[in-house]
C-alpha cells in the first residue's frame, strides 16, 4: 500500500534569483532503448560480450550507494522506469519547481572504461546521438556533456570532432579515476579538440573501471569512497596544472563535478610553497601553479560541504581568492541531491549566492541570458 | 476542547495498518502518520536539514555496534530514513539520532478516537481531507485524529 503520491514537488522558488543546474543526470532506460542507437554489430556485441571495464567491477558497482541506484527514493518515474530516465518527470520534478534558466546533463554511461577501445567509441556515439534525439533538442533548457571513450585519446577526439556542432553540448566528459593522471600527454588529444570547439573539460566523480578513488587501493565502505573522491580530483588537478596542459592549451577551460571545493585552498598553497622550490623540475611552467587553477578551472558545489560553523565556508572561498570558481549543482537525482534553497547556511552573501546560482556558470558556458533575449524580442 | 490544538481526522485505524505510513495535507502542512505496532505517530514531512519530503522515506531498525564485526538491529521500524541523504530520526519524537539536541522534525500528538465521539464534538472538530467517501457509514469504526 503506498498512500504517497509518487510526484513530491519542491516548493516553487520564491527568491527570484535566476538559478543554473550544472549537474543533472539523465539516465539511459535500458540497453534496448541505446539499441537504437547502436549498428548491428555493437548491438550484437552488447548481447554477447556487453559492457566490460577495463579494472574489475564489470557487473556490479563496488560499493552500494544510499539508496537503491544511488538515487533519490523520489524520483522514480511512475512509468517504472529508472530515475533520471524520464524527460517529463524530471521536468514535473526539478526544471519547474526549481524554475531553472538551464540545466546540464552528465550521463554517467560507462563509455569510458570500455576494454573494447571500438565498442566504448560505439557506445558515445549511441549515447551522444540518444541525448541529442531524446534530451537536447526536446528541452530547450537542457544542455549535455559530450561522452568519450577518454582512453582512446584519438577515438575520444573523434567523437568530439562529430558532435561539437551541436549548440546543446556544452563540454566534455571525463571520469577522474583514469588510467594515468589526466595531465599525461595520451589524453592531449582530447583536450586539443575541446579547445577547438571551445569546450570545457568536465570533470564528474564516478566510473566503475579503473582505479580506486584513493591512492591505496580500495576502501571497505562507501563512506570511505565518497569522502575520498576529493583525493581522486586533487590528484587529475595537480596532474593537469604540473604536466603544463594549460601552457599547451592556453585556452582549455575545466570544471570539477561532484569533487568538493573546500580542499582546493591548501592544495594551491601546497602547490605554489613547492614551486618555488622546485620550479626547475617543471620550467614549462610560466605561472604560480594557483595562478592556473583559477584560471582556468571551476568547482561545484554539490555535495556541498558542511561545516560546524557556517562562516567557515565563507572563509574558504575567500581562501579559494576568488568568487568566480564555484557553480551550484543539485546532483538530482542522486541520492546526496543538494537542494538550492537549504544547501547554503543562513547569512549567505545574497551577491555571492547569485554568482554561485547563475552569473560564473553562465559565463563560463557562455549561455546567452534568457532576459536580454526576452528584450529584444520586445 | 482539550487545548487550542486544532484536530484533524486522518482516517479509520483498519486503513492504517501496522508498517503502514499515510501522508496527508493539513493546517498548509504535510504530514505523515504512521502505525508503529498499533501505535500512531506524526511527523512534519519535510527534513530539517535539506527540505526533502522526509516521511517517504525509508523505515528501518537502528544498527549498533560495540566493535568491529559486532553488530545489533534494535527498534526495527520505529527508524526513519531520509529519502535524499539518509539522516535517521526517530519516528517516536521527531528526534535525530546523531545530533538529539539540535536537529529535530516537528512531532505532532495522534489519538485514536471512537467515531461517536467525534460526532459529539460539534464545531470544534475540523475535518481533514479524506472524511467523506472513506467513513461516511461507520461512526462506530476508531478514527485516527491528529492534533496540531
Amino acid at each position: 500500500m503506498t498512500m504517497f503520491s509518487s510526484v513530491v514537488k519542491e516548493p516553487k522558488r520564491k527568491t527570484g534569483a535566476r538559478f543554473i543546474d550544472c549537474d543533472i543526470h539523465n539516465e539511459v532506460p535500458s540497453s534496448e532503448v541505446l539499441k537504437q542507437y547502436l549498428p548491428l554489430r555493437w548491438r550484437n556485441y552488447m548481447d554477447m560480450v556487453g559492457l566490460r571495464s577495463y579494472h574489475g567491477f564489470a557487473n556490479h558497482i563496488p560499493y552500494p550507494k544510499g539508496n537503491p541506484g544511488g538515487t533519490r527514493t523520489d524520483s522514480w518515474p511512475p512509468n517504472g522506469q529508472i530515475p533520471g530516465s524520464d524527460l517529463n518527470f524530471m521536468r514535473e520534478q526539478l526544471l519547474e519547481p526549481l524554475n531553472l534558466e538551464y540545466g546540464i546533463l552528465n550521463c554517467l554511461y560507462r563509455v569510458g572504461e570500455q576494454l573494447n577501445d571500438e565498442y566504448g567509441a560505439a557506445l558515445a556515439r549511441a549515447v551522444n546521438d540518444w541525448q541529442i534525439a531524446e534530451w537536447l533538442d526536446k528541452e530547450p533548457r537542457l544542455r549535455a556533456s559530450i561522452v568519450i571513450p577518454y582512453e582512446n585519446a584519438e577515438l575520444a577526439a573523434d567523437e568530439i570532432n562529430r558532435v561539437a556542432s551541436h549548440p546543446g553540448f556544452v563540454q566534455v566528459l571525463i571520469m577522474p579515476r583514469t588510467r594515468e593522471p589526466m595531465g599525461r600527454r595520451k589524453y592531449w588529444k582530447i583536450y586539443e579538440a575541446a579547445e577547438n570547439h571551445g569546450l570545457p573539460i568536465a570533470v564528474h566523480f564516478g566510473g566503475l573501471g579503473g582505479n580506486a578513488t584513493t591512492s591505496s587501493g580500495f576502501p571497505s565502505y562507501y563512506i570511505e569512497d565518497h569522502t575520498n573522491m576529493a583525493q581522486a580530483f586533487q590528484c587529475q588537478v595537480i596532474s593537469m596544472v604540473c604536466e603544463g596542459v594549460f601552457e599547451r592549451f592556453p585556452n582549455l577551460h575545466t570544471v570539477m563535478l561532484e569533487g568538493g571545493f573546500a580542499w582546493v585552498p591548501s592544495l594551491m598553497w601546497r602547490l605554489d610553497k613547492h614551486w618555488k622550490r622546485l620550479r626547475e623540475e617543471v620550467p614549462f611552467l610560466t605561472r604560480k601553479p594557483s595562478e592556473y587553477i583559477r584560471g582556468h578551472m571551476r568547482f561545484t558545489t554539490q555535495p556541498m560541504e558542511e561545516p560546524p560553523v557556517a562562516e567557515y565556508l565563507l572563509q574558504v572561498i575567500e581562501h579559494l581568492g576568488s568568487d568566480e570558481m564555484l557553480m551550484f549543482a543539485t546532483d538530482y537525482p542522486h541520492w546526496d541531491y543538494d537542494s538550492p534553497d537549504l544547501t547554503f547556511p543562513p547569512k549567505f552573501p545574497e551577491s555571492l549566492k547569485q554568482k554561485i546560482f547563475y552569473d560564473n556558470a553562465r559565463s563560463f558556458y557562455r549561455l546567452p541570458d534568457k532576459e536580454e533575449e526576452r528584450d529584444d524580442v520586445k | 476542547m482539550l487545548n487550542n490544538k486544532q484536530k484533524y481526522i486522518v482516517g479509520t485505524v483498519d486503513e492504517l495498518p501496522p508498517g503502514e505510513r499515510k501522508i496527508v495535507n493539513v493546517g498548509g502542512r504535510s504530514i505523515g502518520v504512521f502505525n508503529v505496532d498499533g501505535e500512531f505517530f506524526a511527523l512534519r514531512n519535510r527534513c530539517p536539514h535539506g527540505g526533502a519530503p522526509l516521511c517517504e522515506g525509508v523505515l528501518s531498525g537502528f544498527v549498533q555496534s560495540k566493535g568491529r564485526g559486532d553488530y545489533s538491529y534494535a527498534r526495527k521500524g520505529e527508524i526513519l530514513r531520509c529519502p535524499w541523504h539518509q539522516w535517521e530520526f526517530d519516528i517516536k519524537t521527531g528526534q535525530s539520532w546523531f545530533d538529539p539536541v539540535k536537529t529535530r522534525v516537528r512531532a505532532y500528538e495522534t489519538k485514536v478516537e471512537a467515531g461517536c465521539t467525534l460526532a459529539d464534538a460539534g464545531c470544534e472538530m475540523k475535518e481533514g481531507p479524506y472524511v467523506a467517501e472513506t467513513f461516511s457509514v461507520s461512526l462506530d469504526k476508531d478514527y485516527i485524529v491528529l492534533e496540531i
